[in-house]
């Protein structure tokens, strides 16, 4: 996406002054996810193409029913199909919309070393600003998730921009739009929490005693977020990781380090100035004395 | 290798390939620094203009580190004899103190390099060694998308340390050539004094020379 002037930035990457910040206090948004809503048709997917001009290349069937099988640069979003054996002889099929989380702490953008190549608004979508993308890949190692594609057409890193462009002028995204269910919610992340929430009950009263709302705290919480049957086990989703952090290799690399060993070659060099003026030249005269 | 004398108070001491090679990979350090950093610490992005820009930075770094390696491995295995740490330099070493402070009367005498310069050398052998591993890994959009997520965040921690340490090993070695004089000559001309060799490097001195004391 091109940067949203109407949105305020509330983090920019490889940027240590203040981003634009001046409007209004803005409500931090979120998708909500409903999977047990879903019912698989991929309108979502279809939606996400059709508002971004995005054509993935015709892929080939696996025998599955993802398609495409993978996030790439051309599809933001894919719906994947995982089919449970549950105790007591049922099947569930466990239908997850994947692509980014948008999280509150997002390691993406704390790995990326481009001065504005991704930004978090202030309220909270996560956005690549494509122009200012080096193509590194960096961001694919700071992504708790494995969300962002680099593409081979153009060497730019893409993923969800959780319909920013539309956000910015007060439409829903076009997923959100889309599905037939109302499997896909978008609002203030404290309306979204609350009817997370509400449907938790529903589901628990159900029978599905470990129905929770996805919110992982280790990345900050998310401005995506799962309703999911079985909320104590999110990996049966197709991988959704039980506790996301942004990793501490990750924290290690783009932490404390990066001011640390700054200021450490700058001192290295200082010493070997002060060094030639407090005890000056080694020299030698003809005789080697 | 042959060590001729030059004219009257002059030793050889690199050869115009030597130098060549030396100067090269000076370079190459110089543009992989400038562009290395600038992906570090957002402080240091204006150097990527050094390259080009942030794009063409990311896209010559790794170029630009394969052929430093070639440049720097020729240099290291011709000069891999020359640095093994031997008794005199762990001798020296009780010594560096004095050394530093331009004390230089009481240091035993050494071979064509000091045992600062050995570690150094061995520095740079290991930093770049782990440079170039951990680089591959990196390296996009050719070969980062062969390896596991993890192996890359842990290609950039073990490339960002040993990107440090190289630097801080370069500045060592560029500064020591400023400090302890006539040393610069050595890779601009080819030679040094005698009296340069005979004070810094007695064993060496005594060694293509022939004298003995």
């Amino acid at each position: 996406m091109a940067s949203m002037q109407s949105l305020d930035v509330e983090l920019r990457s490889a940027t240590t002054t203040a981003s634009p910040s001046v409007r209004a206090t803005a409500t931090p948004v979120a998708k909500l996810i409903d999977i047990s809503k879903c019912i698989g048709c991929k309108a979502c997917q279809v939606a996400c193409m059709q508002w971004n001009d995005l054509r993935d290349d015709i892929g080939s069937s696996v025998g599955v029913y993802d398609n495409p099988v993978d996030l790439t640069d051309q599809s933001w979003t894919v719906m994947r199909f995982a089919e449970i054996d549950r105790p007591g002889g049922n099947l569930e099929w466990l239908i997850r919309k994947d692509g980014c989380m948008h999280c509150e702490d997002p390691g993406c953008l704390k790995a990326c070393p481009a001065p504005g190549a991704i930004v978090k608004y202030a309220n909270g979508i996560v956005d690549f600003i494509s122009e200012n993308c080096i193509g590194c890949g960096y961001c694919i190692a700071g992504c708790p998730f494995n969300v962002p594609r680099i593409s081979k057409k153009d060497n730019k890193a893409y993923k969800c921009t959780l319909c920013s462009d539309r956000v910015a002028v007060g439409l829903e995204p076009a997923c959100v739009k889309t599905c037939p269910t109302g499997a896909i919610q978008f609002g203030a992340k404290e309306d979204m929490l609350a009817r997370g929430a509400k449907r938790v009950g529903d589901l628990k009263e159900r029978g599905f005693a470990n129905a929770g709302v996805y919110d992982p705290q280790g990345v900050g919480g998310t401005h995506v977020m799962y309703v999911l049957q079985h909320a104590d086990t999110p990996e049966l989703y197709s991988g959704l990781p039980l506790n996301p952090t942004v990793s501490p290799m990750v924290r290690v690399w783009k932490g404390i380090t990066k001011p640390v060993l700054s200021i450490g070659l700058g001192l290295v060099a200082l010493g070997a100035f002060l060094h030639y003026i407090t005890r000056g030249p080694k020299e030698t005269d003809e005789k080697g004395a | 290798m042959s060590h001729v004398v030059m004219k009257s108070g002059e030793l050889a001491r690199y050869t115009p390939n030597e130098r060549v090679n030396h100067w090269i990979t000076v370079i190459l350090f110089v543009l992989l620094a400038a562009s290395g950093l600038a992906f570090f610490h957002p402080a240091f992005w204006f150097l990527s203009a050094l390259l080009g820009g942030g794009t063409w930075a990311r896209i010559l770094h790794p170029f630009l580190g394969v052929l430093m390696f070639v440049s720097f491995g020729a240099a290291a295995l011709r000069y891999w004899g020359d640095n093994r740490i031997e008794a005199h330099d762990r001798e020296w070493m009780k010594h560096v103190g004095d050394f530093i402070n331009n004390r230089d009367t009481n240091l035993p005498e050494i071979g064509k390099y000091n045992a600062g310069q050995k570690y150094v050398f061995w520095t740079m052998v290991i930093c770049l060694s782990l440079l170039i591993l951990s680089g591959i890994v990196l390296w996009r959009p050719y070969f980062a998308g062969f390896f596991a997520i993890p192996a890359i965040r842990i290609a950039a921690v073990v490339h960002m340390l040993s990107a440090f340490f190289l630097i801080v090993a370069v500045v060592a070695h560029a500064y020591a050539a400023i400090w302890v004089k006539g040393s610069v000559r050595a890779m601009t001309r080819g030679t040094v004094s005698h009296g340069w060799a005979k004070h810094h490097h007695t064993l060496w001195y005594r060694k293509i020379t022939g004298i003995a004391k």
